[in-house]
């Protein structure tokens, strides 16, 4: 069933909430990945908050779909989304990195309730999510497993070993979402390294692709809807998205990757969030 | 003395497992003919993975198949397995104790004719160094079989690294194993030989040349060689006048290593028989290799006599 205008216009709200807690987790004059986790917000906020089947109260629901973080250093968006949904108070995204804290700098499973395992070391989520799929195959389970990765990340050479392991296996249990920010922490990836061609290249390798506005909650919201029809493949969304999307003074640009507000930035992103 | 080769062993009690329960999975990178899990895969197609030949993926890939409840082992030469996919071993395995079980077969210098690419040689001092990680060295066959059962019992990670060429039953049928436990095969007075993996064989032929000299050697297998129960390691070593580590490893973090932090203190002398710090090569037989290496009975002859001097 399609999407309705009402819910879009929610999960846009919800977006713009995760952003705001993003902003705010990090705060002022401290280094944060601001750039990707932003860059990922509407993405998440569809995936928590209208596609994905999933309960807070039973994190260990074996029908439940699970969401990965390749690129784990965007975790804010997702610990923004599972604090919004109930997994832990709201009041533990102050926290986040101090010491013996629940929030991690990059997700840990058994620190955090709803994060699922243990990503940040580049390359290595698509992998682990595969192996999710390939057991929902052996016990015969209907769940998804969504990935998110970048494209300063598949320079990493583990995600095409996965990509192949997927294909082989035909794990059309498995999402990939590939967030294209274009930019990584040193600069554009055009100029740094660049990964491109990317829809050629997850075709060639055997998946089945489809490319997204990654800030259009209707385009992502119909795309997940899309991925559930395709039999025997996997898919990656290819997601067009803006570093730091909605933080004006930072977007699409590298320093951002993981950057520190002034305080007067602060003050200005946080005011383009708030309701 | 009964021969048997650790990887049919190991490919045998994995099926035998895999009957009983239904959890097991096998990853294979493309060496299931060598590591023996051909046998698995032949038994239960449908819990076997053939994952090409890419140790790192594997490894994550078999992370994810243990955060869905299976119990996922991971195969390879000990020194792709341990190697090559350390990071994926230390961020998609360990931290989160997931329940993968590397083995690394084809251990130490026992793929003789393959030379150094092929060699693990430091796949213990790695595997210790990881936090998590349980990491294990069977004598021979009987104790095999054992092990993987144990590891299979054991919620969490595990790292076996298993010998390619048949060996000499050393340890004893009736004798229970459990994890973290070191075994003497062989009681003796003056001097105490900690050894693990075929060594422990070595030792045990040693301590008989010993023995026609009038030397009196404990032989003890540190068949687990993390956790350390430095504690079990101090009780053995009592009333001895010296201390001999012996090990198909660099001597470089491993149970040298192992031993002499735990004896710290004694005022034991210690030597060590192990790989020097280099690399190993081809050689047209395994113990041709060892001889060249001083990975013999007679160096070990030699290290007791230098401890009791």
């Amino acid at each position: 069933m399609a999407i309705s205008q009402e819910k879009i216009k929610e999960l846009e709200k919800t977006a713009k909430k995760l952003r705001y807690d993003i902003v705010m987790m990090i705060g002022a004059g401290k280094p944060g990945h601001l750039g990707g986790s932003c860059s990922i917000a509407d993405i998440v906020a569809v995936l928590y908050f209208h596609k994905m089947r999933h309960n807070p109260k039973n994190l260990k629901w074996p029908d439940r779909d699970r969401l990965l973080l390749s690129k784990g250093h965007a975790a804010l968006a997702q610990y923004a989304a599972l604090a919004e949904c109930g997994y832990f108070p709201k009041k533990e995204l102050a926290t986040l990195k101090e010491l013996g804290t629940i929030l991690q700098g990059h997700p840990e499973m058994l620190r955090t309730a709803g994060i699922e395992a243990y990503t940040g070391s580049l390359g290595q989520g698509l992998s682990v999510a595969c192996g999710m799929a390939m057991a929902g195959k052996i016990d015969k389970k209907d769940y998804k497993v969504y990935c998110i990765l970048g494209d300063g990340e598949i320079a990493e050479g583990q995600i095409w070993e996965a990509s192949l392991t997927a294909a082989f296996y035909k794990l059309d249990n498995l999402v990939a979402i590939f967030d294209k920010n274009l930019v990584q922490a040193t600069g554009p990836i055009v100029e740094r390294y660049d990964t491109n061609p990317h829809p050629e290249k997850w075709e060639a390798f055997g998946w089945h692709v489809i490319v997204i506005d990654g800030h259009d909650i209707r385009q992502i919201a119909d795309a997940l809807d899309e991925a559930d029809k395709v039999k025997g493949k996997p898919v990656t969304l290819i997601a067009h998205t803006v570093k730091s999307k909605g933080v004006s003074f930072a977007e699409g640009k590298a320093e951002f990757h993981h950057g520190i507000m002034t305080q007067e930035q602060f003050e200005t992103a946080r005011r383009l969030f708030e309701d | 003395m009964n021969m048997q080769n650790c990887r049919t062993v190991y490919g045998e009690t994995l099926v035998q497992l895999g009957r009983e329960n239904e959890r097991i999975v096998v990853l294979e990178a493309d060496l299931s003919k060598t590591t023996m899990t051909k046998l698995f895969e032949k038994e239960f197609p449908g819990r076997f993975f053939e994952m090409g030949i890419g140790e790192q993926n594997m490894v994550s890939v078999a992370a994810g198949l243990a955060l869905c409840g299976k119990i996922a082992f991971a195969n390879s030469f000990a020194v792709f397995a341990a190697g090559r996919p350390y990071d994926q071993i230390r961020v998609s395995v360990c931290i989160g104790k997931l329940n993968v079980k590397i083995v690394g077969s084809s251990c130490g210098i026992s793929d003789f004719g393959d030379g150094a690419t092929h060699q693990g040689i430091e796949d213990v001092a790695i595997m210790r160094a990881i936090p998590n990680m349980t990491v294990l060295s069977p004598a021979d066959g009987i104790e095999t079989k054992k092990m993987v059962k144990a590891a299979v019992e054991y919620d969490g990670p595990v790292y076996i690294r298993i010998p390619r060429n048949d060996i000499p039953d050393v340890t004893d049928e009736k004798q229970e194993f459990e994890i973290g436990r070191p075994a003497v095969i062989r009681e003796g007075k003056d001097v105490i030989v900690f050894a693990h993996g075929y060594m422990v064989y070595k030792a045990l032929k040693a301590a008989d040349a010993l023995e026609k000299q009038g030397i009196s050697a404990r032989i003890v297998n540190v068949s687990t060689l993390k956790p350390v129960d430095e504690k079990a390691i101090k009780k053995l070593a009592e009333g001895v006048k010296g201390i001999v580590t012996v090990e198909e490893h660099t001597i470089i973090g491993g149970l040298a290593s192992i031993v002499a932090f735990a004896m710290r203190g004694s005022g034991l002398p210690l030597e060590a028989v192990a790989i020097q710090d280099c690399f190993g090569q081809s050689a047209l037989s395994y113990e041709q290799l060892l001889e060249h290496y001083g990975l013999t009975d007679a160096a070990i002859v030699n290290a007791v006599k230098k401890v009791l001097k």
